[in-house]
């Protein structure tokens, strides 16, 4: 490799207005003389098209009839049928019902369980304790759904630990399974998540919270305003814009509910109320081998996802005097 | 004028006083359900299906940790557990840091094209299906690389240790080119030791999310020899729960005793994360900084 590899392509004279059939020899040129750090680059676009492109283009099965016997190409089309089924299927509509109901209770009670955590943690005077505090409150994040799915089994189980405390604190006379319970599993599946969730929540916002400058407080002491004054007044402004940010993220991930969640913890006796679109998708085409009706479930859902995302988008933007987040 | 002070000093103090019974409670939700997890672990048993203890186990045992290691099984998914998280971590980070490098050079021919290509991954994936049918046609079925090889890339790594590359002064670079050497040698022997912290943060999400993933298994591996310990702990519930149900009123004995396997894998299983946590904290936080530096 010659030392003129150093010299970076920009320096060159634009090139917008020279025949295509010139560029592509400039490029090959270039290219080559750069080669040794386009190897590097090399590889990482060889991945992504075999990994993530070919996939995206696998998403035209679900306009295809796909059964085992056939490869890709050779399925035949058939139009929107898969779905047209999909909008008869009252499967898909149960689990599209309880997408819906654990993720609008993880969105309302969830999201702003974190903001609040954090804010009492951020007014929290004693140094070593906010320590503790927090370090403690990131733990459950590194559990797996299969660990506190399996935690949860035994805490709920007739002789575990829920059971154990509301005996004693006499709120019930007999001990029950509330696993079994499908009317319970929304509330389950929510509070589960926030529990393992909402410190880890915390981290992003005290950072923010950190950045406000201390003179804000020490006006508004002296104006006489009170601490939850001077959190609704200075801390939360000033944490807006990441809140937004957090909104859009949460709210276009509405529909992915959690797989590995709903997994371990739907048993036989409460599926009505678990099963959710992913588990959904993973059942019709993984168990039951339906590929091409599977794919168009995701796809459906992919295609919501990305509307909901710039909604919310929009929406945020316009409370952030037009400025988008994103 | 005194007056006003002194009340907004109690109205303070009660504020302070609040905040810190109710962040205690908090903790106690956590900690509670955690450590009757490890308590019930020691017990017996017999004590595990009498129940009735919250904090302190009745029957101090360790017979369920020696029915999970009498199981050889567990063995194996432990080392595949490891193996896994090791290659995969190495590979994962020194993928994304070559392609960080290379992207973070302005100059590159192409660069736009690439960086478009990487955002796109970022928000389309053709989902479960797609990706299964390409996993099998690339016969990764069953083979342990499809631990490694799929979870190689990740744009979002790429752009954090692009950004971190950008940082490390130019004039470096260049000298050493002016010594000869080329890019692979700068990349090697003078960017990857500099980019240290950056690279052990990302090996470090990478790492939990290699111990903790259970869908790859899940979806594409059925060979037992291959499973991790997340597998494995998988089966374990569910096949207590198929069996408490059938069982209802049925043998206790052998509830309890699967009952007590499971405890004692889930806590071999979170040990090696917990082992490490307190060392570790800090990094995990940067590295959600960093993350969010960059949106």
């Amino acid at each position: 490799m010659n030392k003129t590899a150093v010299v970076p392509a920009t320096s060159m004279p634009p090139n917008a207005k020279k025949p295509m059939g010139q560029r592509i020899k400039e490029f090959v040129i270039d290219y080559k003389r750069q080669w040794e750090i386009q190897s590097m680059i090399l590889p990482g676009i060889i991945f992504m098209i075999i990994f993530c492109y070919i996939p995206i283009y696998g998403l035209t099965i679900a306009f295809k009839n796909y059964t085992v016997i056939d490869t890709l190409s050779t399925a035949p089309w058939v139009g929107l049928d898969n779905f047209k089924i999909i909008l008869s299927d009252e499967y898909f509509w149960d689990a599209v019902v309880n997408t819906l109901g654990i993720s609008f209770l993880k969105l309302g009670i969830g999201f702003v369980i974190p903001i609040i955590l954090a804010i009492m943690i951020y007014e929290l005077n004693m140094g070593r304790f906010k320590k503790f505090v927090q370090t403690i409150s990131y733990l459950p994040h590194f559990l797996s759904w299969i660990v506190l799915g399996g935690m949860l089994i035994t805490w709920f189980s007739t002789s575990g630990l829920f059971n154990e405390l509301l005996l004693n604190l006499g709120l019930i006379s007999k001990p029950s399974n509330i696993l079994l319970d499908s009317g319970k599993y929304w509330w389950i599946a929510t509070l589960s998540d926030i529990w393992k969730e909402a410190g880890w929540g915390t981290i992003l916002y005290l950072a923010i919270m950190s950045k406000i400058d201390p003179t804000y407080y020490e006006a508004a002491k002296i104006d006489g305003a009170s601490r939850l004054r001077q959190i609704w007044n200075i801390t939360l402004p000033n944490m807006k814009s990441i809140i937004s940010l957090n909104l859009i993220l949460t709210v276009s991930g509405l529909l992915g509910s959690n797989l590995d969640q709903t997994l371990v913890l739907m048993n036989s006796q409460n599926r009505a109320r678990a099963e959710v679109i992913n588990s959904y998708v993973y059942r019709m085409g993984m168990t039951q081998g339906d590929f091409s009706y599977a794919t168009a479930v995701g796809l459906g859902v992919s295609i919501v996802s990305v509307i909901l995302l710039v909604t919310a988008n929009k929406i945020t933007s316009k409370l952030n005097d037009n400025q988008s987040v994103l | 004028m005194n007056r006003k002070v002194v009340k907004e000093d109690i109205d303070s103090r009660i504020f302070d006083a609040v905040n810190m019974v109710l962040l205690i409670i908090f903790m106690v939700i956590i900690l509670v359900p955690l450590w009757n997890v490890i308590i019930s672990s020691l017990s017996s048993g017999k004590a595990l299906a009498e129940g009735g203890f919250i904090f302190w186990s009745k029957e101090f045992s360790l017979e369920n940790y020696r029915a999970v290691f009498n199981d050889s099984s567990i063995g194996q998914s432990f080392l595949v557990s490891i193996s896994k998280t090791f290659v995969g971590v190495f590979t994962h980070v020194f993928f994304c840091a070559m392609i960080g490098y290379g992207l973070s050079k302005r100059y590159i021919r192409g660069r736009k094209l690439y960086v478009a290509m990487g955002v796109i991954t970022m928000f389309f994936s053709g989902g479960m299906i797609p990706t299964y049918l390409l996993i099998k046609s690339l016969g990764l079925l069953n083979s342990f690389w499809v631990y490694i090889i799929p979870a190689l890339f990740s744009y979002y790594d790429v752009v954090i240790l692009m950004n971190f590359f950008r940082n490390v002064p130019d004039s470096l670079e260049e000298s050493a080119k002016i010594d000869g050497a080329g890019d692979w040698h700068i990349f090697l022997k003078i960017f990857i030791p500099l980019s240290m912290p950056a690279m052990a943060t990302i090996a470090l999400f990478n790492g939990v999310g290699q111990w903790n993933d259970f869908m790859t298994t899940k979806l594409y591996i059925t060979n037992q020899a291959l499973y991790p310990l997340q597998m494995k702990l998988y089966e374990i519930i569910v096949q207590s729960q198929t069996q408490s149900m059938q069982n209802i009123g049925g043998s206790a004995v052998i509830e309890t005793t699967t009952k007590g396997v499971q405890l004692a894998t889930i806590v071999i299983t979170t040990l090696p994360i917990v082992a490490m946590y307190p060392v570790l904290q800090r990094y995990f936080i940067s590295g959600m900084m960093m993350g969010a530096v960059k949106e």
